[in-house]
């Protein structure tokens, strides 16, 4: 129990309680407007199309929203002091060694991933595909009001990315990583001398195909079928499109179109494919080159 | 009294000054706000439901506040800070210990830098859900993705200037990852390859060494202070540029302007 206190009032991660929170507060809110749009047969957002003045309608919501911000962050000043820890000594290094917290997402992907995919490759398509998303979703309902149902895909999609592999990460990363990475709950106290046997397998070994022989060399039995695999998964995009190219949605997005977003779709759902396969069957590799893992 | 008022308000230099007077007529509500430099960001009428805290969640103004909060407090934390390595921590203390209101300043510089960050992803994940991506937003959408890539990337600069455990720590976690950069990286796939070595890959380049240190603070001090806020600024211009030109806060009914 004491874990968790020094965890949860460790200045810098009072930010992260507060985000949790309102992470689930404004979830909450918006599927509650979502669903009562959807429900009632017309739109709120609708009904309140009149034409006011900004002056002092909107002008009075900005002040007072502004002084409860500056009142909220006064006070969070006066009580919490930002930490400022020993000099910085490159010889000394803290067990565990966190990035700032938004990152977490990112260094809780090192788990699953070699550091060229976590900690570039997928930062950059999460940035690309971000920009990408108002040019593939051609679904033209939902423009500036809350709804559930006419744009059921787009918002679970997102919710997904971001309210599990983004936020819930996070807060994995801050509470439940102790000393080497390791796994540890946020009451249990950090043992910092912890060593857990590592026996990750590769994933063609779970089949009895050895990724290197005796000496070393890689096998090209288990290359060609990790290829065959990652090749494999992402030409799903292509089996489904064959099966259902023909249907109204896929027609209105387009081949081009549909390709980005099967790609990207396919990019993010490997994040929790990965996790699964190392948490439940200590997978470390699904393909080994002399040039990459993945 | 009233004659001093009255005589005041006739003068030359009021005049020049205060351009209406501030009788509760629609035309003063309107010059109100075109008149002021400030306040002319703002169309002069809109729609009832954006002002409506339930629809946006105030999330893109707040953000813009705390930009706002960041950069007059951050001016005045330079006062006291010297990006040099025998400096910068010995700096913080005295700071924290002997200035007045050193820890204020330094308190609200940190806690509306990571509430920033928490603002801009909730006025991302709103303006999802609402759809206001869509036509004729997309390019705003664009504009606002390189606006949360800068928050992160000013916080994270800013994030090693104490120059604590913490902040080395921190920052080599982050930055050790660029060593890995296909092609760019000395320890990317076919980084070597190419000849990239720990001297020469884009992390040094980053670092402006071989792992976290003086030139590093100096870099990250330049980019927090000068080189990503002014981007930042310029992005913001744009963006609310775009939601003035994009017809105002989205909604069911003003979707079609172009
Ligand atoms: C420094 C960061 C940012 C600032 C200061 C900012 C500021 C604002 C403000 C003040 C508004 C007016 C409406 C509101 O408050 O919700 C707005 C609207 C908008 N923002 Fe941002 N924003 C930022 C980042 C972003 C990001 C990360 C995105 C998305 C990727 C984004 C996309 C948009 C769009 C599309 C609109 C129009 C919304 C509508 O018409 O309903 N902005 N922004």
């Amino acid at each position: 129990m004491h874990n968790l206190w020094e965890l949860i009032s460790k200045p810098d991660n009072i930010p992260i309680v507060g985000l949790l929170f309102l992470v689930i507060g404004y979830t909450w809110w918006a599927f509650h407007k979502a669903l009562k749009n959807d429900r009632q047969g017309y739109l709120d957002e609708a009904r309140l199309n009149e034409k006011i003045q900004v002056w002092p309608n909107l002008v009075r919501v900005e002040f007072l929203a502004a002084l409860f911000v500056m009142v909220i962050l006064l006070f969070w000043s006066f009580l919490i002091d930002a930490p400022l820890e020993a000099a910085a000594n490159p010889t000394l290094t803290p067990n565990p060694s966190k990035a700032p917290w938004y990152f977490l997402g990112l260094q809780e992907m090192l788990v699953y991933f070699d550091p060229w995919i976590a900690g570039v490759v997928m930062p950059s398509i999460i940035i690309v595909g971000l920009m990408a998303i108002p040019y593939i979703d051609v679904n033209e309902k939902g423009n500036g009001y809350y709804t559930f149902k006419e744009r059921k895909f787009a918002i679970i999609t997102y919710c997904v990315g971001f309210l599990i592999l983004w936020v819930a990460l996070i807060i994995l990363g801050t509470f439940w990583r102790g000393p080497g990475w390791y796994f540890f709950f946020p009451w249990q106290e950090w043992d910092t001398h912890r060593v857990v046997a590592l026996t990750n397998v590769d994933f063609t070994e779970l089949f009895g195909i050895h990724t290197r022989f005796a000496d070393n060399s890689l096998n090209p039995l288990a290359v060609a079928i990790g290829t065959i695999i990652i090749l494999g998964y992402y030409s799903l995009a292509g089996l489904f499109w064959l099966k259902r190219k023909n249907t109204e949605i896929l027609k209105k997005l387009g081949f081009a179109k549909y390709n980005i977003t099967a790609f990207l779709f396919l990019t993010m759902a490997a994040l929790p494919i990965k996790m699964f396969l190392r948490i439940g069957f200590n997978v470390k590799y699904i393909l080994v080159t002399p040039w990459f893992n993945i | 009294m009233l004659k001093i008022r009255e005589k005041l308000q006739q003068s030359e230099v009021w005049k020049s000054i205060f351009r209406h007077n501030y009788q509760d007529t629609n035309r003063n509500r309107a010059l109100q706000i075109v008149d002021n430099v400030f306040l002319h960001l703002h169309p002069v009428r809109i729609q009832r439901h954006a002002t409506n805290v339930g629809f946006t969640w105030g999330m893109g103004g707040i953000t813009f506040l705390l930009f706002i909060i960041l950069t007059i407090t951050g001016v005045i934390l330079m006062f006291y800070y010297r990006p040099a390595s025998e400096y910068a921590y010995e700096d913080m203390k005295y700071l924290m210990n002997d200035v007045a209101f050193g820890p204020l300043i330094r308190n609200m510089h940190r806690w509306a830098a990571h509430a920033m960050v928490i603002t801009v992803m909730l006025h991302m994940f709103r303006v999802f859900l609402t759809g206001s991506y869509k036509p004729p937003r997309q390019f705003n959408w664009v504009v606002g993705v390189l606006l949360l890539v800068l928050t992160l990337l000013l916080s994270f600069t800013g994030y090693l200037l104490p120059w604590d455990q913490l902040a080395i720590w921190a920052v080599t976690v982050g930055t050790n990852m660029a060593r890995a950069t296909p092609l760019l990286g000395h320890e990317g796939p076919f980084g070597a390859a190419l000849g990239m070595r720990i001297d020469n890959d884009v992390r040094f380049v980053l670092l402006g060494g071989t792992q976290v240190g003086p030139p590093t603070l100096l870099r990250f001090y330049v980019g927090h202070c000068i080189f990503l806020p002014l981007i930042a600024s310029i992005f913001m211009i744009v963006h609310f540029w775009r939601i003035r030109k994009d017809g105002g806060i989205s909604g069911p009914t003003s979707t079609t302007k172009e």
